[in-house]
């Protein structure tokens, strides 16, 4: 079957496609004006204005780095032939000199849980595998339509459940950080050089794939999806910008639902500004998807602030829960004290129901979880099983078959608390707690704060070993405390890399902004970019790949 | 109505509801069973919206087999709380299966874990659905704007006739805990 044998073509990026690993003409390639981190991608479009490299070859050297990062196992289906024919595309349009966008010619990936059109689509699952979604989802189609190149869908956790990218089906993902210089200079000495073995680590979740991607620039952009903190959790861990957009801002519509009332899609960059341009191709109205806000949407160019002292940042004194490290928490305050030293407002606030939040999220996603996890009953797409006794009984051996632990049991909490006898105690009493945690923010929204900091892991990014001696639930538990807040409240938040952390892993602070305000959040976030310099990750294959492309990093002011 | 046809017209309003559960939306079977829902699949899609969370209310409490005593009410003491009655039931409903004694501690965890929720005062707060409870629910035209995409959506089902995705015999429950391959069987 033809589309069986193009899935197993994408799987194995094996194939040679040409240019491979570096220029023999002595031109430089990308030549990225300023601070990669700063302007990563914002060269980009003008290097391929000016004719410095083309489309097709920025394709093929990041599908040369997909292949030589294979390791990181960040890429589920690496699609490279409608790649290069998107990049070929492309090429004509600046050829014409008619690019369609800022995002014409640029690779991005998408996570494995947004429906691409004659690419598998599997949400890491077992229930998925082999499933070529017929459409693709909005934000695909939008990314498409302004001329951006699909390198491939990224890995996840098993339908987005997860906070470490280390329960899908094809396997967990390596955080690029780990085979960093900086991490491997301050790792202890081992027996065995190969760090890969055992001391790599984990990439965040759930979108530790598009993370990953991301930070070990195999593209310049990806998404996420963003219902606990699925997004900004893997860009810290990543040391890349996570934004978490406003609830009903960008389209939903062919992103495979979690939690209806929570997900939002999320956008994964090396730097703010690409962030922000992201945003503008994506956010907008949908006619098909009715959680979308009808407001008309701006698209925006960051001011470059240079004035913090009219601004007021709240720090809520619950978000030091116990068990964050003290890195972090000297992180944190440094970057409290960058803001007044400049002249801001800094204030403490108190958000009181912090506390709850995350038992309130684990009953709300476990009962929405239970519901949408309904649809997969392998009659009209996915995994079937062979059973076919009655309609009941195939249902519930596909199902078997095809979810993991991870799936079954949040599906089964999820229709425990939707018992007719539990519901009341239950959800409806978790909604209530959402309300509550919800009016925490109105009011400190409403005190005059214009953007609240807080950490948003608990410590930087820790070994595979450690992280699976935990299960899956008590991890998401532990992890998502500090981000699954803004995603019940629906606030936009965004992910800025800080510092290194004594291991020479990413430390990141989060960003939470009102609603719809993502160009105010987004402005300070640059800002704060902008003052911690954030140093670059060295990484041997990117080296090899991008010769010119890394031409300074700067140390991190933080450390 | 004869007997007959009010029995059968019963039961398939209780697998029109436990369908209607499971699936959030309409789904049109083309196997000539009842329609799934009285409502017409237009209103339905508009009430719910594209993928709204569909709340359990409707499963009719007296499912749950209590035959062997669960007379109490259920949540009184939370060791009580998650039987195998309760297990079984919950089989049912989500058609998965609990697959080890694992599975029955995960949930376990799960419901001790949320039992937090009690102590926070919620008296006099209402219910958040969603953070855009503010706005209206738009309704757009009633216009048929796409489809006749019959060959593409029937490629990803593995067995269908003709325009017919194929389903094994409906109208058969799920057999019993003792008859089912189940992990709880002899608890």
């Amino acid at each position: 079957m033809e589309s069986l044998g193009v899935a197993a073509k994408w799987r194995r990026p094996g194939v040679r496609c040409g240019a491979g690993t570096g220029r023999e003409d002595g031109r430089s390639g990308v030549r990225r004006r300023g601070v990669g981190r700063h302007a990563a991608r914002f060269s980009a479009p003008a290097a391929l204005k000016e004719g410095q490299i083309t489309p097709t070859e920025l394709c093929q050297r990041c599908l040369a780095l997909v292949r030589s990062t294979q390791f990181l196992n960040a890429y589920i289906t690496v699609a490279e032939e409608t790649a290069l024919k998107q990049a070929e595309e492309s090429e004509k349009r600046y050829q014409r000199g008619q690019p369609l966008g800022e995002l014409d010619g640029i690779p991005i990936a998408v996570k494995d849980n947004f429906n691409t059109a004659g690419i598998e689509t599997t949400c890491a699952s077992n229930m998925l595998k082999g499933y070529i979604s017929p459409y693709n989802a909005t934000v695909v189609q939008k990314l498409l339509d302004q001329g951006a190149v699909l390198l491939g869908k990224t890995n996840l956790d098993e339908f987005a459940m997860g906070s470490g990218s280390t329960d899908g089906v094809f396997g967990p993902v390596r955080n690029p950080w780990s085979y960093s210089r900086q991490y491997k200079e301050k790792s202890i000495p081992r027996s065995d050089s190969e760090p890969e073995n055992s001391n790599w680590v984990i990439a965040g979740g759930s979108s530790g794939g598009s993370a990953a991607a991301v930070s070990a620039f195999t593209c310049f952009a990806a998404l996420g999806s963003d219902t606990g903190g699925s997004t900004r959790n893997p860009a810290a861990h990543c040391g890349v910008v996570g934004l978490k957009p406003t609830y009903g801002l960008i389209s939903r519509h062919g992103l495979i639902p979690l939690v209806n009332s929570m997900d939002v899609p999320g956008i994964l960059t090396r730097c703010v500004d690409d962030a922000a341009v992201v945003l503008g191709s994506l956010a907008g109205h949908d006619p098909k998807d009715s959680t979308t806000v009808q407001d008309i949407f701006q698209p925006f160019a960051l001011p470059t602030l240079t004035d913090v002292s009219k601004l007021s940042i709240g720090i809520p004194k619950e978000y030091h829960v116990p068990g964050l490290s003290s890195e972090i928490l000297a992180v944190w305050s440094k970057a409290a004290d960058l803001f007044k030293n400049a002249g801001a407002k800094v204030v403490e606030v108190s958000l009181p129901h912090t506390h709850y939040s995350i038992v309130c999220y684990h009953v709300l996603c476990t009962a929405e979880v239970a519901s949408n996890m309904a649809r997969f009953d392998g009659l009209e797409y996915g995994h079937r099983s062979d059973m076919s006794k009655s309609t009941e009984s195939m249902y519930a051996a596909t199902r078997r078959e095809g979810f993991s632990d991870v799936v079954r049991g949040r599906i089964l909490s999820g229709n425990y608390f939707l018992l007719k006898q539990n519901y009341e105690d239950y959800f409806v009493k978790a909604q209530k707690v959402r309300r509550l945690i919800a009016n925490d923010f109105v009011k400190v929204f409403g005190s005059g704060i214009d953007i609240l900091l807080t950490p948003i892991t608990l410590s930087d990014a820790i070994p595979y070993v450690e992280f699976i001696k935990e299960d899956n639930r008590t991890r998401s538990t532990q992890d998502d405390i500090l981000t699954q807040a803004a995603n019940m409240a629906g606030l936009p938040a965004v992910n800025v890399p800080t510092a290194l952390s004594e291991r020479g892993l990413p430390i990141g602070l989060q960003f939470i902004g009102r609603s719809f305000q993502e160009k105010q959040l987004l402005t300070v976030a640059k800002w704060f970019e902008k003052q911690v310099q954030f140093p670059m990750i060295q990484l041997e294959e990117v080296k090899k790949h991008d010769d010119g492309v890394l031409q300074h990093q700067k140390s991190a002011s933080f450390s | 109505m004869t007997p007959r046809n009010r029995f059968r017209w019963r039961v398939m309003r209780v697998l029109a509801l436990c369908r209607w559960l499971r699936g959030g939306t309409v789904r049109a079977l083309r196997l000539g069973a009842a329609a799934a829902s009285s409502a017409p699949p237009s209103q339905v899609r508009q009430r719910l919206g594209p993928c709204r969370a569909v709340p359990c209310r409707a499963v009719p409490c007296h499912a749950i087999r209590g035959g062997n005593g669960l007379s109490s009410p259920v949540c009184a003491l939370l060791q009580d709380s998650v039987t195998v009655e309760v297990l079984d039931h919950l089989e049912r409903l989500a058609l998965v299966d609990f697959r080890d004694a694992e599975g029955v501690e995960r949930l376990r965890e799960a419901v001790r874990f949320a039992e937090r929720l009690r102590e926070v005062n919620t008296e006099g707060i209402e219910p958040l659905d969603s953070v855009l409870e503010d706005r209206c629910l738009y309704l757009r035209e009633d216009d048929v704007t796409e489809g006749n995409c019959t060959a593409e959506l029937l490629k990803n089902a593995r067995e269908k006739v003709e325009e017919y995705f194929v389903a094994p015999p409906g109208n058969i429950p799920l057999p019993e805990l003792e008859e089912r391959d189940t992990f709880l069987k002899g608890s």
